[in-house]
């Protein structure tokens, strides 16, 4: 692998890590404009999420008597395993040089770092909100990552690898092919990553009443920049997402091989695709009520039995 | 046109239909509503007709285009406006009850589709058309539909498993030999237009004899 | 002079043994013990553990003892797969040996010099037990690890619950070592008791599947597999946490050593069921493991289960890899088998932290119970920072060890379509998923052992005069978290390790199997397919939340205000608010209804002191061992005709055996 390196692949890889970290905070701006507009709103405008992380950066951060290092030491460390995995996501192009370090498998080991470490500094404090939170994040995070690891699965299976990279080279590249199972994968994924993301039906990112709150709990605690880290992760893991569900489900456009044209052509099929996908994002969310707590556990094996039926049309159609 | 439509091209259109036809079925057997059922039926009727009129397209055979309008004149239209009709004079629109929860109804569901897809897999190997993969689909829908109405504690969702068992039956028959003989076809049509009629029929008389359309009511009947 | 390793590692148990004798000359001399005889035995195992890893790459080596009877003498031998759980037994007893050197306290059940005996005599005779080469050497240490570790699980013997888990862990030890007396009896044909002339009997496939399933259940006894799991919960929590230690991290792994050298080793051709019967058993354990885990209010009991379901991935890896060898897929199977043994090495180091890190927090509480912890992580910083390592390996979180093995039982698992069964190609992907669901459970239970021990505020007002863990107590912490650590981010070289057991094994091993290997990257079948770096991830961890924190320090600042918790404007906060353990359990036991037999006693709106009581437990109890019990019980009430006290009666007994002798002999 090391053979491979090469200074284009690199900085290629550099400006793409960039453009998730400065382009998800839009990502998360589009989605609540389109949810605005559906609602007959003016809506906040794109921009908002940006504001917002300035006003808190400048905020003092204020910490809890009874908090641990844990707590203070947590935001930084699912930030940085957010970017983490945008690292390893193909967004413009499949030529990653960190992309040997860690496949589908530890991509979604990573996810799972990030969500014990905040469910974690959500139980230091010691409030009911936060241990409630956790519970519930834990348990979505039990239902979800199976169906997410199923679906990672079958795409693997498709393209005899399990190092996103090479998943999404060869998909790009079969001639105009329809795959019932990818058909049943891709229902699947925007179920799980619904659940993962604390949309609603699972879960309201808008909400302020307690018992409706999954994430919006576990964070409840954190204030300044603190906050605005674990807010930043949280759009980063939207984006990284969105672009997972691209990257293997409509691959068109992605730039095969690390050179520079073919990065600047992506960039725009990249935005017009989350473009759709934050909309029809916007549109499930104001067509869907929230769910109790524990249907969600029926909703999510749901999403499960489809990625194993997409696993097993896949044997018996596609081999 | 036809240039474009290779033969591989075909064959996968064909199995995005089926899958799509396995996943309604799914979706019948986890769903709660009566109303979201017919509804989710009709939808199945649909797919079976468009899959029916792209085979006939694509092969030529004629006889499947008369195959298809009737599919949909009967399945899309006509019975579930009948099921409609009769849901809302029995009024029976709340909840669907299960005697298994639905979590280990699809659990079942997926068990019988693994059995299903091993048990075509000999057979669809001998099949002659382009479709063979779908006999596997074609069976796993069998016994899906079998499973709901054996799952269910109310009338009426048991009618629509017998009705869906029919629609898988039909779509294995153009997967596996291009249809039927069209006398076979209009045969079985009218004996489930027939059937339906009569099954409505009943639904009245076993309301008017325990007010309610619930299945047990019937164990009452036995010899004690 | 050379001394092989064969000798050095007899000579190391005897060590170990001698160490015991001293130990009960001098039972009342605390000091003495704790501080000079259990960093001894520390040596020891840490001298062994180097042996082992020196031997792993040595060819086969034997010798025999005259020992034992005067015509049934000892044969010992060391080959990859022995040195590789030796490795497993010295690295792991050292730690926790130097643990037990700062936990051993005056007043606590058995005398210090006793203990020692009894926990020098257990390492020892699992020592001899990976070592044994033949039946009659196996199945002495066997039982002299039995009994010494029943001696030692009933060290506060005065307590009746302990004596109770004493009393029903020798029992099912006992039924699983007759099940494998009885397994090496079959394969013994008519030749002698040594496993060399075993490797040259050749038995009938019926007689193989028998003793294959006369192994399974004898070594899956003493392993904990579901159904004959019922000891494991009872008896790691009534031993002191040592103990507990040892026994999970060594002594399981010993039933799996067993059931690895009975397939692979003695029997010469699997057969594929024998793998999906495995890798069945291995499935629910796994899980059974797990959602039990998630609804326990102490902590041991929680490790316990826990332990139940790392056994349910070792068995389901030894099940694939067993499916495997006998489709003659013998690079896949190299590659399950290497996910299997990197599990047993990984649950060792992690599952033994915590167990030491529970006992440490008993001693400064005094409480097993988690509705009586919580915000250790402040009175105890050493314990809490380290039991974080232990916690998020056994969660399976990149980069540590945990992960590693469940990421190569992925990606084996990744291959069974191309299984020439239509049945299993479809099925085994499927339990994929269910290892995937145990995975995640897995983690929930982390969160919750730690989140309601260390972290969150104290439910109890004593936990203030809670202390940190001494300095030999930290010692033996810190050497766990560093395996830990470094298992999981140097895999290539502990796989390098593995290879030499998995070759002679299977006639393959993973590198063999993909040619080259890359130093950083963790590429089992080749590079294009599925590579994984855990120091790059690590690495990149480090230099991403590193270059977060200064940048947010160079562009804004890092002021902080201390404040009273926010909790929504709630102005009276106190510790009975967060969530209990039964609390922090409730979606698990709402989601797996059907695992549990539950009782709950709700108040009623009328009570004058409302009582919430939960009490949850095993089905497998009442269907399983209830019945045979209440069999077992009616049998002897029958046998019991045969006691009619008259002198008259038992001369007739007599008298008839004699009679029916003469008809025999004649």
């Amino acid at each position: 692998m090391l053979s491979e390196f090469s200074w284009a692949g690199a900085s290629a890889q550099l400006t793409e890590i960039l453009l998730a970290v400065l382009l998800a905070p839009l990502l998360l701006g589009w989605v609540n404009q389109c949810r605005a507009w559906l609602q007959n709103r003016s809506g906040p405008g794109v921009l908002r999420p940006y504001l917002t992380l300035r006003k808190l950066m400048a905020k003092d951060a204020v910490v809890a008597h009874g908090a641990s290092p844990l707590f203070r030491t947590a935001p930084y460390i699912v930030f940085g395993c957010m970017v983490l995995a945008a690292a390893i996501v193909p967004t413009l192009g499949t030529d990653l040089p960190y992309a040997p370090a860690a496949d589908a498998i530890a991509l979604v080991g990573i996810l799972a770092l990030a969500r014990v470490f905040i469910s974690l500094a959500a139980m230091d404090i010691g409030t009911a909100f936060g241990t409630l939170g956790a519970r519930r994040e834990m348990m979505i995070g039990f239902l979800a990552e199976p169906a997410l690891l199923i679906v990672l699965f079958t795409a693997s299976l498709i393209s005899q690898s399990t190092s996103l990279a090479t998943t999404v080279e060869t998909l790009s590249q079969r001639e105009l092919a329809i795959y019932p199972s990818l058909a049943f994968a891709g229902v699947a994924f925007t179920m799980v990553s619904l659940a993962e993301n604390a949309r609603i039906p699972i879960d309201n990112p808008a909400t302020h009443l307690e018992l409706t709150m999954i994430h919006e709990a576990m964070v409840l605690e954190y204030s300044g920049r603190h906050l605005a880290l674990i807010e930043w992760a949280a759009s980063l893991k939207l984006f990284v997402y969105s672009c997972i569900g691209i990257a293997l489900f409509f691959p068109f456009g992605i730039a095969q091989g690390g050179d520079a044209a073919g990065l600047l052509l992506a960039l725009p099929a990249l935005a017009f695709k989350l473009a759709i996908g934050g909309f029809l994002l916007a549109l499930i969310e104001t067509v869907s009520a929230k769910m109790r707590i524990f249907r969600a556990p029926e909703f999510l094996g749901t999403a499960f039995m489809l990625a194993v039926l997409a696993l097993l049309i896949h044997a018996l159609l596609e081999t | 046109m036809s240039q474009f439509l290779t033969p591989a091209l075909t064959g996968q259109i064909i199995n995005l239909l089926a899958a799509a036809l396995l996943l309604l079925s799914f979706a019948m057997l986890a769903q709660r509503r009566i109303l979201s059922l017919i509804n989710l039926f009709a939808a199945q009727g649909f797919v079976l007709t468009l899959s029916t009129a792209f085979v006939a397209w694509a092969t030529g055979q004629t006889h499947l285009w008369w195959s298809a309008g009737l599919t949909l004149a009967l399945k899309v239209l006509l019975l579930p406006w009948i099921l409609h009709r009769l849901i809302q004079r029995l009024n029976v629109k709340w909840d669907v009850e299960t005697l298994l929860n639905i979590p280990t109804t699809m659990l079942f569901g997926l068990l019988l589709v693994i059995l299903a897809f091993n048990l075509a897999q000999p057979v669809s190997a001998l099949a002659g058309t382009i479709t063979k993969g779908t006999l596997g689909i074609a069976l796993a829908i069998v016994l899906l539909s079998f499973l709901m109405m054996i799952t269910r504690s109310k009338a009426v969702p048991q009618v629509i498993g017998f009705l869906a068992m029919e629609n898988s039956l039909f779509f294995a028959a153009t997967a596996a030999t291009y249809g039927m003989p069209m006398v076979v076809e209009l045969g079985i049509a009218l004996d489930v237009l027939v059937g339906v009629i009569i099954l409505g029929v009943f639904f009245f008389q076993i309301r008017e004899r325990f007010d309610s359309l619930d299945i047990r009511h019937l164990e009452k009947l036995k010899e004690e | 002079m050379s001394v092989t390793p064969l000798a050095a590692a007899l000579a190391l148990a005897a060590a170990w043994l001698a160490i015991a004798a001293i130990g009960v000359c001098a039972p009342h001399a605390l000091r003495f013990v704790a501080k000079l005889l259990y960093p001894l035995g520390a040596l020891v195992g840490l001298a062994l553990a180097v042996t082992a890893f020196v031997a792993i790459s040595q060819p086969p080596d034997e010798t025999v003892l005259p020992l034992g009877l005067p015509d049934l003498p000892f044969h010992f031998r060391i080959d990859a797969l022995s040195a590789f759980f030796l490795l497993i037994l010295g690295s792991v007893a050292a730690g926790v040996s130097v643990f037990a050197a700062g936990y051993l306290r005056p007043g606590e059940g058995a005398q210090p010099g006793v203990q020692c005996l009894w926990y020098h005599l257990f390492l020892a005779s699992m020592a001899l037990v990976l070592l044994a080469n033949d039946a009659y050497a196996f199945m002495v240490t066997w039982e002299t690890m039995a009994v010494s570790s029943f001696f030692l699980v009933t060290s506060d013997h005065r307590i009746p619950e302990i004596q109770r888990a004493g009393y029903l862990y020798l029992l099912i030890a006992h039924v699983g070592a007759i099940a494998i007396l009885m397994c090496f009896g079959v394969l013994h044909g008519f030749g002698d008791y040594t496993f060399a002339s075993i490797r040259q009997v050749e038995l009938t496939p019926f007689w193989a599947t028998v003793a294959y399933l006369l192994a399974l259940f004898g070594f899956g006894a003493k392993a904990g597999i579901v159904p004959l799991h019922v000891w494991l919960p009872e008896a790691h929590p009534a031993a002191p946490s040592p103990v507990s230690a040892l026994m999970s991290a060594v002594m399981l792994k010993t039933a799996i050593y067993g059931m690895l050298r009975v397939t692979f080793d003695l029997l010469h051709t699997q057969i594929w069921w024998w793998g999906v019967l495995a890798l069945a058993i291995g499935l629910m354990t796994a899980l059974f493991g797990v959602v039990f885990s998630a609804v326990q209010s102490d902590m041991k009991r929680l490790l316990a289960w826990s332990s139940i379901e790392n056994i349910g991935f070792i068995v389901v890896g030894f099940g694939l890899g067993v499916t495997f060898a006998a489709y003659k897929m013998h690079g896949l199977a190299a590659l399950a088998l290497t996910a299997m043994l990197y599990h047993c090495l990984n649950h060792a180091y992690f599952k033994s932290l915590l167990f030491l890190a529970t006992g440490a927090v008993l001693h400064a509480t005094r409480e097993r119970g988690l509705g009586k912890l919580g915000g250790l992580i402040h009175r105890m910083p050493w314990v809490a920072w380290l039991a974080l390592v232990g916690a998020l390996a056994t969660a399976g979180l990149p980069p540590l060890n945990g992960f590693v093995s469940e990421w190569l039982l992925l990606q084996a698992f990744l291959f069974t379509p191309s299984l020439p069964d239509s049945y299993l190609n479809m099925l085994v992907p499927v339990a994929a998923a269910a290892i995937a669901l145990a995975a995640a459970l897995s983690a929930y239970v982390m969160v919750k052992f730690y989140g309601v021990v260390f972290l969150g505020q104290p439910r109890e007002e004593k936990l203030a005069h809670a202390h940190d863990a001494g300095l030999w107590e930290r010692a033996g912490l810190v050497w766990l978290a560093a395996g830990c650590v470094l298992l999981g981010v140097l895999p290539v070289q502990v796989i390098t390790l593995i290879d030499f057991v998995t070759g002679p094994m299977l006639g393959t091993n993973l590198s063999k199997a993909t040619g080259a290997t890359h130093w950083l990257f963790l590429a089992p079948i080749n590079a294009e397919r599925a590579s994984y770096s855990p120091l790059l991830v690590i690495v990149g961890l480090a230099v991403l939340t590193g270059l977060a924190w200064l940048a947010v320090r160079r562009f804004y600042h890092g002021r902080v205000r201390r404040a009273p918790p926010w909790d929504c404007g709630f102005p009276l906060l106190n510790a009975r608010m967060q969530d209990t353990a039964e609390g922090f359990g409730q979606p698990v036991r709402v989601v797996f209804e059907p695992f549990f037999r539950m009782q709950r006693e709700l108040p009623s709106p009328f009570d004058a002191a409302p009582r919430y009581r939960l009490t949850i437990e095993d089905h497998l109890w009442y269907w399983c061992y209830l019945p045979v019990a209440r069999v077992v019980d009616r049998l002897t009430a029958l046998v019991t005709l045969l006691q009619r006290g008259r002198i008259s009666v038992y001369l007739l007994y007599s008298f008839a055996t004699l009679l029916v002798l003469l008809f025999l002999v004649r």
